[in-house]
């Protein structure tokens, strides 16, 4: 079997090429050039409204992940751990902390101090941790958008969760006007809000190509390269023109029958974040068994368009405060969180869920075994569960991990063999 | 209405042998006392899991709340350990662990609320599990800047009335809402003089004394539980005691998840006089009475962000942690401070390094101490209090 497969396109160079022009600005913004920094969170955020008043969005999440692709996010979180933050504490948390105590100097950027604190809590009460102790270390104000949860029994917002949220956003606004020096300028918002739009309608076209058979590329592996401009490009032009670029280059290998793989053996759904640290190795232990990703959870964290999201320019913040509440998946139940894995494995064809359970991010991992328990003994799904973490290399145990996934392979290539019908 | 266990209780005459009395009502994961004011009262039984719950509601609803706070260490966890994994804290494990074992078959539902991802997950690991159970979650909100988090929150708790009628078919009236808050305003300003008193005399009114006391709260009716406080003052008012060669210290970060009570013994025997803690916080979440006059939903709203606690639970960007236990070490004229939080709880966890950076700024001692419900064994959170108490008795 290869071991190192993989499909790599302009989708993945344009990329790259993106990503670097945007940690160019932050590292800008760093030096005192360009705009103030706002940080906030991946999380149904409301970057449209940054964008609007041109004020830069960082991304400590990003920061923290790019750190740990470059296997370069352990120093940082030993020196958060010398200060006192817990072993059981967030990775992602403890390497940004430890980046702060060591300049802030990150390997793809300078990062700016911020200008501004957005906690945009959705779902992810870890969130509103992380913000706090920014807001003691950085002396940064910080504004926190309160967004509540999906919890009725329809799993549908209120109408009066809906005006909270309108009425923090719009709370908002005085405060971006004071930190960008710019008056608020609705029509500028609409322009904003109309490339998410756009930019929504490709993800969502991009999101359904892989149930197709094959599937066009890695709804994990490969949907994680779009996801950088998806919230550090959200809402311009550049990141509008990356998607249409991406569903061109898509639809091209749709036509020519083309995957990630020169076979593709296996469908399976994962759910989870990656291991940023191994995320090549990961790759690989399903890569050499013919297994595509042909959806996941994970790249739904900042929005559910496949499900039929989308930015409303006429109606600017009630779409973004729609965004936040309903339409990804962080602020949505555990039980809607089974069913769009469901769905997943119904509509897009799947052989198997993989759910990979990260130590660092409750959000997801906590209860993962019940989720199991469903797929596996109610829906008679064959389910995989694995233990790592996102950030922190000393939870993947690459030998345990491989002879885990081995055997769970070698079982669905017996359950294919024998034909078992779901 | 009395129970059995509570008519007993009156009529012991010493505080210490009343207290002991009391284990019977918490440490027991048959949860006979609530099946018996379930008989007696005909109410139906609602689990609220921690931290802080509006049990007014609950109460003026026809429900009897009972404090959910997992099983300590009474239970084997046989079967909650494959659904939530290792590295989840225990309370969320035998919380589950009592309902897969039909140990909750006297609870009509449950209610969870936002202080953490676990709990979150919990909420809906219930509800697919049990599926005949009325399940309930409430979003406390986490802007308390914005006065729209009041309008927010008494929407939710007019959410919640709704489906507590459904299940009691009671209709909540304001003077019903108004009523509960009076008799919570009592049993809570009780709970206070107590933990005046225990500050003012640790070594009279321990903490072992003085947590059984407001634990007692979980179980029992509000009305049992007043008559329960006020016996216990009386009794308390004339005990004897000897003053201690210990330190005196705050405790913080036990919010949730308990610590046995013979925990909470081993570390005052280890040399602790604790003049205050945050132990079951949620009983005690309001700094003051609150108004029985007005819109009774409106005022646990509007009391929940402007007259309560500082919690590692609820999010106040108007307050500091690290400067209110700084300022609470002050004017309480402790010695240091126990950091005591539970494995894998992440809002303790996240605090215990803003506490630590204040506590060195202010010069304040401290000590952090991790533990489980399900500890059978202090000896080393014992040594460890030994060890710092005399590192301070002899500085």
């Amino acid at each position: 079997m290869a071991e190192k497969i993989e499909y790599r396109g302009h989708l993945h160079d344009l990329q790259k090429d993106l990503m670097n022009d945007y940690f160019d600005q932050m590292t800008r913004s760093a030096q005192g050039e360009g705009s103030p920094a706002v940080y906030l969170l991946i999380s149904g955020n409301p970057v449209e409204l940054l964008r609007a008043f041109d004020l830069l969005p960082v991304y400590p999440e990003i920061n923290a992940l790019q750190t740990a692709v470059k296997k370069q996010a352990l120093p940082f979180i030993q020196k958060a751990e010398e200060l006192g933050y817990s072993t059981d504490n967030c990775a992602y948390v403890k390497a940004d902390i430890g980046l702060f105590y060591s300049g802030n100097k990150a390997p793809m950027a300078t990062v700016p101090p911020p200008g501004l604190l957005l906690t945009n809590y959705v779902g992810c009460n870890v969130y509103l941790h992380w913000w706090e102790h920014l807001a003691e270390l950085t002396g940064a104000p910080i504004f926190d958008i309160d967004i509540p949860f999906l919890r009725s029994l329809d799993g549908e917002p209120s109408r009066e969760d809906l005006q909270y949220v309108v009425r923090q956003l719009e709370e908002l606004i005085p405060v971006l006007e004071k930190i960008s020096g710019k008056k608020y300028d609705p029509d500028r918002l609409r322009e904003v809000v109309q490339y998410s739009l756009e930019t929504g309608e490709y993800w969502a076209k991009i999101k359904m190509m892989p149930q197709l058979k094959p599937a066009p590329y890695d709804a994990y592996f490969d949907a994680v390269t779009m996801m950088g401009p998806l919230y550090a490009l959200r809402g311009t032009k550049e990141g509008r023109d990356y998607f249409r670029a991406a569903y061109e280059e898509l639809q091209k290998r749709v036509a020519l029958q083309e995957g990630p793989l020169p076979e593709e053996k296996y469908r399976l759904v994962i759910e989870g974040p990656p291991p940023w640290p191994y995320l090549r190795t990961f790759r690989d232990m399903f890569a050499r068994w013919g297994a595509v990703f042909v959806a996941s959870s994970y790249s739904t964290v900042g929005g559910l368009w496949e499900f039929g999201f989308r930015h409303d320019p006429s109606n600017p913040i009630e779409s973004i405060a729609m965004h936040m509440l309903k339409w990804n998946l962080t602020n949505r139940n555990f039980l809607q969180r089974y069913a769009q894995l469901k769905s997943y494995v119904e509509d897009w064809n799947a052989d198997g869920l993989v759910i990979h359970s990260v130590k660092s991010c409750r959000l997801f991992s906590a209860g993962q075994g019940d989720m199991r328990e469903y797929f596996a003994r109610e829906l008679n799904v064959p389910t995989l569960l694995v233990e790592s973490d996102l950030e922190d290399q000393r939870y993947f145990s690459p030998a345990q991990m491989r002879t885990r996934i081995d055997a769970f392979m070698e079982s669905l290539e017996h359950h294919k063999l024998v034909g078992h019908q779901r | 209405m009395a129970t059995a266990a509570m008519s007993e209780i009156e009529q012991v005459q010493d505080l210490t042998a009343l207290v002991d009395g009391l284990r019977v009502l918490f440490e027991d994961p048959e949860f006979k006392v609530v099946s018996e004011i379930k008989r007696l009262t005909g109410k139906p039984i609602i689990g609220n899991f921690p931290v802080y719950s509006p049990v007014e509601l609950f109460h003026a609803a026809g429900a009897h709340p009972v404090g959910l706070v997992g099983a300590g260490n009474q239970i084997e966890i046989a079967h909650a350990d494959s659904r939530f994994q290792s590295f989840v804290c225990s309370v969320i494990k035998s919380t589950l662990e009592l309902g897969l074992t039909d140990r909750l078959q006297d609870f009509e539902g449950i209610v969870f609320h936002s202080i953490c991802d676990p709990a979150r997950n919990l909420a809906s690991v219930f509800k697919r599990n049990f599926p005949d159970k009325w399940v309930e979650y409430i979003h406390f909100p986490q802007n308390l800047v914005t006065e729209s988090s009041v309008d927010y929150l008494e929407n939710e708790y007019r959410r919640l009335l709704d489906r507590l009628q459904e299940l009691t078919g009671k209709t909540v009236t304001n003077a019903d809402v108004n009523n509960s808050i009076a008799l919570y305003n009592t049993a809570r300003s009780l709970m206070g003089t107590l933990y005046a008193f225990r500050r003012d005399h640790p070594h009279i009114l321990t903490t072992r004394e003085l947590y059984s006391l407001v634990r007692a709260g979980h179980i029992l009716t509000v009305e049992e539980h007043i008559r329960l406080l006020e016996h216990a003052l009386r009794l308390v008012r004339t005990k004897p005691g000897h003053e201690r060669d210990h330190i005196r210290v705050i405790l913080v970060g036990s919010f949730c998840e308990q610590p046995s009570l013979d925990l909470i013994s081993a570390m005052e025997e280890a040399g602790l006089d604790i003049l205050d803690d945050d132990f079951l916080l949620g009983r005690r979440w309001f700094t003051e009475d609150l108004p029985t006059d007005g819109n009774g939903v409106r005022t646990l709203a509007s009391a929940y962000r402007d007259r309560s606690v500082i919690s590692s639970v609820k999010h106040d960007s108007r307050r500091h942690k690290g400067d209110e236990l700084v300022a609470q070490v002050k004017s309480s004229g402790a010695d240091a401070v126990i950091v005591s939080v539970p494995k894998f709880c992440e809002p303790g966890l996240f605090d215990y390094a803003i506490y630590r950076r204040a506590l060195l700024d202010a010069g304040i001692p401290h000590l952090f101490v991790e533990y489980e419900e399900k500890m059978w064994l202090f000896d080393k959170v014992q040594t460890e209090v030994e060890t710092f108490v005399e590192s301070l008795l002899l500085d």
